[in-house]
């Protein structure tokens, strides 16, 4: 029923109606948009790594297809259309920016399921899916906070979006809560990925007394660049940067993608998948934390993972009050949590955070 | 032994070949390195050039040839104008995206007001940006003598971060959860640049740029200023004598560029696009550039250059997802396209001599 249903209403949404679409196909056929190169080290080779792993779980069962370096925009539609057509039963698109060509897209494949990652727009073929990252966040702020001797610690963001606020905000509440002495720098990349404005970046920080780095971005710049300073550490971001261990990677924040996406393609043959959103963090897999090196003290390591278990089993939450936002003004009660919806709409810092968001 | 000899006359018939063989020679040679990396090179060449026409699914990739195609042909238009006097402008990827900045600006203006007097007002606003932007290396070349490729070039990158700071601030979306990028136009009906026939992909982009080559076509051919175009880029000081004036012809051809390269950016964002973002601008501007060339500066060329970039992008993205060729194959692809035809170019101005040069 499936195949036959799905293309002829692609036929019908798109206003043609042709004998073209005979070849039928048992397999589960899964599609993946990427918004860069397979091979960047980063975000996309995450997604990636997530698609193979669907590939290993289900062997013949599955075909996955994928088209790299997807602008957002026009040419995003294009590339599911054509997935789409081409039989895929469910798409995976991996960038926040192509959320409107995936719900534009979706209306017009009613019976092809389409996973969103890190946007807002649902609909009844459209899920999204995004990772608390913030988690990670929590036990890179405890580290930086015990291991600093400046106490100053860099922080490179990319874009001032309630993502990366939340980040900057989870990191600091967790070094201040061990440093009270601590100082964030933060930079303004501009960019997911561009090794060179990260590495200037590293330098201006490491210049100005930062001996701890972290990152909001995707390439290893600044692991270079602290590694040319010495004495500086940093924490790897999207994927673990195993290069620079054991110093100055001293742990990382990885994407893991690959249960959610087996999960997903599962549903999807079981004809059990609904439209939902899904969150995940540290319990659920879907961020992991990089081996400690021995560049950490054994103690300092030892509170980080119990920080990471309380994390994972919901015993603790980051953003627990009493909390101030940067203006005085109240955050969150004693004992109190953060809501999903404060957290997915962050636009402000916590107190002690000095220095505005850019506007 | 073989050298080369100046042609007394270049080659028109040369000047004609060129891009056809740079074609031929892309295939072989694209056909090469996809065998190389595992794949059937027949295949590779048939789904690039093929199935984006006549596929399966050539009702849908047809139109999206005019999407794709559109904002190069009308850009490399105006680019090729100012290439034909000597005057380069290198930066319509930045005029690009201060149209599309300026035309949307003007149309979230009056969000959510319904008037039929919307859209024309950011076409005007969205040329104004883009002609804007191409007057500061105008400006300064013809004051200051200062090199327009360069101006021009940086000005992208200025462009750029304006784009970012707009995408955050200025025209961020107050019901977009504090994400970055504005509203989207195509739920804004009198802003939307919406297909003018459903399913057929013309917006009125397609018909700028179809103008853009009539107009381009009339000038260089029937007007005095095209005149005035081909001979400063082919004897500077002969359009001097003959009253040319370069200052004026600075100001024209740069204008015109950015003026188009604006309405590519307005086009865009009102329809295919929908919004401004960070990363609005995906290269149009810099293809443009080989298109204007591939087309032999010519409007006709141009068109037809257009046409076979957007081709090779479309049919790109097929071969990767149906055949797993990885996107760099296919970027190498196209840049053997640009590759083949400077040096197929050569052989306008020069041939090719066998045998023993002649002692004198």
């Amino acid at each position: 029923m499936k195949l036959s249903t799905l293309l002829t209403s692609a036929a019908l949404a798109l206003g043609v109606a042709s004998g073209a679409y005979a070849d039928a196909h048992e397999k589960t056929k899964v599609g993946f948009v990427f918004v860069g190169p397979v091979g960047d080290g980063g975000w996309t080779y995450e997604h990636n790594q997530g698609r193979l792993a669907v590939e290993k779980e289900f062997g013949d069962a599955v075909e996955t297809v994928f088209v790299e370096n997807v602008a957002e925009g026009p040419d995003s539609e294009r590339v599911m259309t054509q997935m789409a057509l081409d039989g895929a039963d469910l798409i995976f698109t991996t960038s926040f920016g192509y959320m409107d060509p995936t719900i534009n897209i979706a209306a017009k494949f009613p019976d092809v399921k389409f996973e969103h990652a890190t946007g807002y727009k649902r609909a009844d073929n459209v899920s999204t899916y995004s990772a608390r990252f913030y988690e990670g966040r929590a036990i890179q702020g405890h580290i930086a906070g015990k291991m600093t001797k400046s106490n100053i610690i860099g922080y490179i963001g990319s874009f001032p979006i309630p993502e990366v606020i939340r980040g900057i905000n989870s990191a600091y509440i967790h070094a201040k809560k061990v440093n009270p002495d601590v100082e964030f720098k933060i930079v303004w990349a501009y960019t997911w990925f561009d090794p060179a404005k990260e590495a200037d970046a590293a330098k201006v920080l490491i210049e100005q007394g930062a001996d701890v780095i972290l990152q909001h971005t995707d390439s290893t710049a600044p692991q270079a660049a602290a590694q040319e300073a010495g004495n500086v550490i940093t924490f790897g971001q999207a994927s673990d940067m195993a290069q620079y261990a054991p110093s100055p990677r001293v742990s990382s924040i990885i994407d893991n993608w690959a249960p959610y996406y087996i999960a997903r393609t599962k549903a999807v043959m079981d004809g059990t998948w609904e439209s939902k959103d899904t969150w995940d963090g540290i319990g659920a897999g879907m961020v992991g934390i990089g081996e400690i090196s021995d560049a950490v003290p054994a103690d300092v390591k030892e509170e980080a993972l119990a920080l990471k278990a309380s994390i994972a089993d919901g015993s603790y939450h980051p953003f627990t009050g009493p909390l101030k936002k940067q203006d005085g003004s109240d955050f969150l009660a004693e004992g109190a949590t953060a809501d999903d919806g404060t957290l997915a709409g962050m636009n402000f810092y916590v107190e002690g955070i000095k220095g505005d968001i850019p506007k | 032994m073989v050298r080369l000899e100046k042609r007394p006359q270049p080659s028109r018939a040369f000047s004609w070949a060129a891009p056809v063989l740079a074609v031929v020679a892309t295939m072989i040679f694209g056909g090469l390195l996809f065998a190389a990396l595992g794949k059937d090179p027949v295949a590779s060449i048939e789904t690039i050039f093929w199935e984006p026409l006549f596929g399966d699914f050539a009702f849908y990739y047809r139109p999206q040839l005019l999407i794709k195609g559109a904002p190069l042909v009308l850009i490399a238009i105006g680019l090729s104008l100012g290439f034909k006097a000597g005057i380069w402008n290198i930066g319509a990827e930045g005029q690009y995206i201060m149209g599309a900045i300026f035309g949307a600006a003007a149309g979230l203006a009056f969000y959510p007001e319904q008037s039929v007097f919307i859209f024309p007002l950011m076409v005007v606003a969205g040329a104004f940006g883009g002609w804007l932007w191409a007057m500061i290396p105008a400006v300064l070349r013809v004051k200051f003598g200062t090199n327009e490729i360069l101006v021009s070039l940086m000005l992208v990158y200025v462009a750029e971060q304006f784009l970012a700071s707009v995408s955050l601030g200025l025209l961020k979306n107050p019901e977009g959860f504090g994400f970055p990028g504005s509203r989207n136009l195509q739920q804004y009906a009198s802003a939307h640049n919406g297909e003018l026939i459903a399913g057929s992909g013309m917006h009125w982009g397609v018909v700028a740029a179809l103008i853009a080559v009539i107009f381009a076509y009339v000038l260089l051919t029937r007007h005095r200023l095209g005149f005035a175009i081909r001979v400063t880029g082919q004897a500077p000081k002969a359009a001097r004598f003959s009253g040319v004036n370069p200052t004026r012809l600075v100001l024209f051809c740069m204008g015109v560029s950015g003026l188009l390269a604006g309405l590519a950016g307005l086009f865009e964002v009102a329809g295919p696009a929908g919004q401004i973002t960070i990363d609005f601008n995906v290269g149009y501007g810099f293809t443009a550039i080989i298109v204007a060339f591939l087309g032999r500066l010519h409007p006709v060329g141009i068109l037809l250059a257009g046409g076979l970039l957007a081709l090779t992008y479309i049919g790109g993205d097929i071969a990767q997802s149906q055949l797993g060729l990885p996107a760099a194959a296919i970027q190498v692809f196209q840049g053997m396209l640009l590759f083949f035809l400077l040096a197929f170019d050569l052989f306008t101005q020069f041939r090719l001599r066998f045998g023993q040069a002649e002692v004198i």
